[in-house]
């Protein structure tokens, strides 16, 4: 179990000094998904006042660290290619925030860069994979189905119209965000409740309008220690508490449908940070379908298990809610490439930074950041503070 | 060569059997449901590994299962997740309990593929499903 007297002692003992995403987001067919890694480490750099020549300390997903290290040009003396899904980005703060600790390095670089929509090269499934033998051959493939099945689950046990009109208000309210959020795919797109009900099915219980997007994007985030990132450019934010883990592969594995691992994350990194629930200016959560952000919730401890069809009712989580949840527009109206966790970081940051425009969260000094990935497998939940 | 050359549908992905699940991949063959228990904690567990992931136990036991279980929860193809299902859709997935304690992923046959004709906790007997000359799939409809 982990030691929470040792996880206390590094609490806020690192901070994000930059984000960014790669130049183009959205639907960007002329460039590779290395090349949104390699604009996104350019940009987040810049956006923290450190050079390339800088990185000592190297974390990505998705590939193995050599591949994406080779392309962007730098030898790190610290490497985590711990590759979980979507919640993998969030866990690498975590082991950054340790790595810094530990004396491994001083300044780490996270990047994710995915072309989703238009990837030239597509690798398969591993055919000798337990998913391939036993989930595959039945068409069980792919976020939309396997989320389907839990989501299913959950409405067998709470009552499918309260859900789906929670579904619905999800939907809705992240949309209003992405209308905030000039680089958000969906910016110029409203979206009515009746859009929602009226869209067509992708796997039931989902309609098109409980999925997220598919998009090409990249990111990077930049973390340093507490002494060096008092020379950094603009505020840093600290890493104030942390946890991750997983708890099964496949969703025919889960071992109860209705309960991801955030039950074991969320309640780690909040007492790490020596918050409550009630302490968030911004909740930051993983949607990649509607379903994920109730289940998520009730799995952190904002609502009990069944409840977070009220707890998100009337719009609480849209524009001028009490509960700001997904400002960016979230991976269902901002952009997912495909391991969306990363971009949860990013907004966060920029909220704590003051940064936000139209959509920013008033006096925003703490946020909650929840990935998950997988088929509800992982989770990472971080706790960001403004210094 | 006379007329057009044409292209033979996708298929859906077949399944390559591992050393320690051959056994189970053979018990379907012959319309039969091999599944293991540990010896050391007594729990049946699937997939077949050789390896009880309750205890860590190596003596583990293949046991013949009646094939007879529930829907634990299901949902509705729409949209085909690969070239081989396009053609099936809508097609009904699901994890069913067998009423030996192990849930398995499958599909439910025989039905509408319809929310209002499929049930939660509702009872499914096997259906065996040839897919290739060595794999047969193991599905279900209702009992």
């Amino acid at each position: 179990m982990p030691v929470e007297s040792s996880l206390a002692r590094i609490s806020g003992k690192a901070s994000i000094v930059g984000v960014a995403e790669s130049d183009e987001i959205g639907k960007v067919p002329n460039k590779s998904p290395l090349q949104h890694h390699a604009e996104a480490a350019r940009n987040a750099l810049e956006d923290a006042g450190l050079k390339l020549s800088d990185v000592d300390g190297f974390l990505t997903a998705g590939y193995n660290g050599y591949d994406v290290a080779e392309y962007l040009g730098i030898q790190p003396r610290y490497t985590d290619s711990t590759s979980v899904g979507g919640s993998s980005f969030v866990i690498h703060l975590a082991h950054a925030l340790a790595a810094i600790n530990a004396g491994y390095c001083e300044v780490a670089l996270i990047t994710h860069g995915q072309a989703g929509r238009s990837d030239r090269a597509r690798p398969g499934p591993n055919p000798g994979l337990p998913a391939a033998q036993y989930e595959s051959p039945h068409g069980i493939m792919g976020p939309p189905i396997t989320y389907a099945l839990a989501c299913n689950r959950y409405l067998h046990q709470y009552g499918e119209d309260r859900t789906r009109q929670a579904m619905a208000e999800i939907a809705v309210s992240t949309r209003k965000w992405a209308n905030l959020n000039p680089k958000a795919y969906m910016q110029a797109e409203k979206m009515t409740f009746d859009d929602y009900h009226d869209s067509r099915w992708i796997a039931w219980p989902f309609h098109l309008l409980d999925c997220c997007l598919v998009t090409d994007a990249g990111a990077a985030i930049v973390v340093t220690s507490a002494s060096r990132a008092r020379d950094t450019k603009k505020n840093p934010i600290r890493i104030l508490g942390v946890g991750e883990g997983h708890d099964h592969s496949m969703i025919s594995q889960m071992p109860d449908l209705t309960s991801a691992f955030g039950r074991n994350t969320g309640p780690q990194a909040m007492k790490m940070a020596g918050v409550g629930h009630g302490d968030f200016d911004l909740t930051m959560i993983y949607d990649s379908f509607t379903y994920t952000v109730l289940v998520t919730l009730e799995n952190l401890g904002f609502c009990k298990p069944g409840e977070a069809a009220d707890f998100v009712a009337g719009q609480r989580t849209a524009p001028g809610g009490n509960f700001p949840l997904n400002t960016s527009g979230g991976g269902l109206s901002y952009t997912h490439p495909g391991m969306y966790g990363i971009f949860l970081i990013v907004e966060a940051v920029r909220q704590l930074r003051n940064e936000c425009g139209d959509r920013q969260v008033a006096d925003c000094r703490l946020a909650l950041v929840h990935g998950t990935g997988g088929s509800l497998s992982s989770t990472g939940t971080t706790v960001l503070g403004r210094a | 060569m006379t007329g057009k050359a044409t292209t033979p549908a996708p298929m859906t992905p077949v399944p390559v059997p591992q050393p320690e699940s051959d056994r189970y991949w053979e018990g379907l063959r012959r319309s039969e449901i091999w599944v293991r228990r540990c010896e050391g904690c007594g729990k049946p567990y699937f997939y077949p590994r050789d390896i009880c992931p309750h205890c860590a136990s190596a003596k583990t036991q293949w046991f013949r299962a009646s094939g007879r279980g529930v829907i634990h929860t299901y949902a509705i193809v729409h949209r085909a997740p690969h070239p081989g299902f396009g053609d099936k859709v809508p097609y009904v997935v699901a994890i069913v309990e067998l009423e030996e304690g192990v849930r398995v992923p499958t599909n439910i046959v025989g039905v509408e593929p319809e929310p209002t004709k499929i049930k939660i906790g509702s009872r499914v007997v096997p259906v065996f499903e040839k897919l290739t000359d060595t794999i047969t799939l193991l599905k279900f409809k209702p009992a």
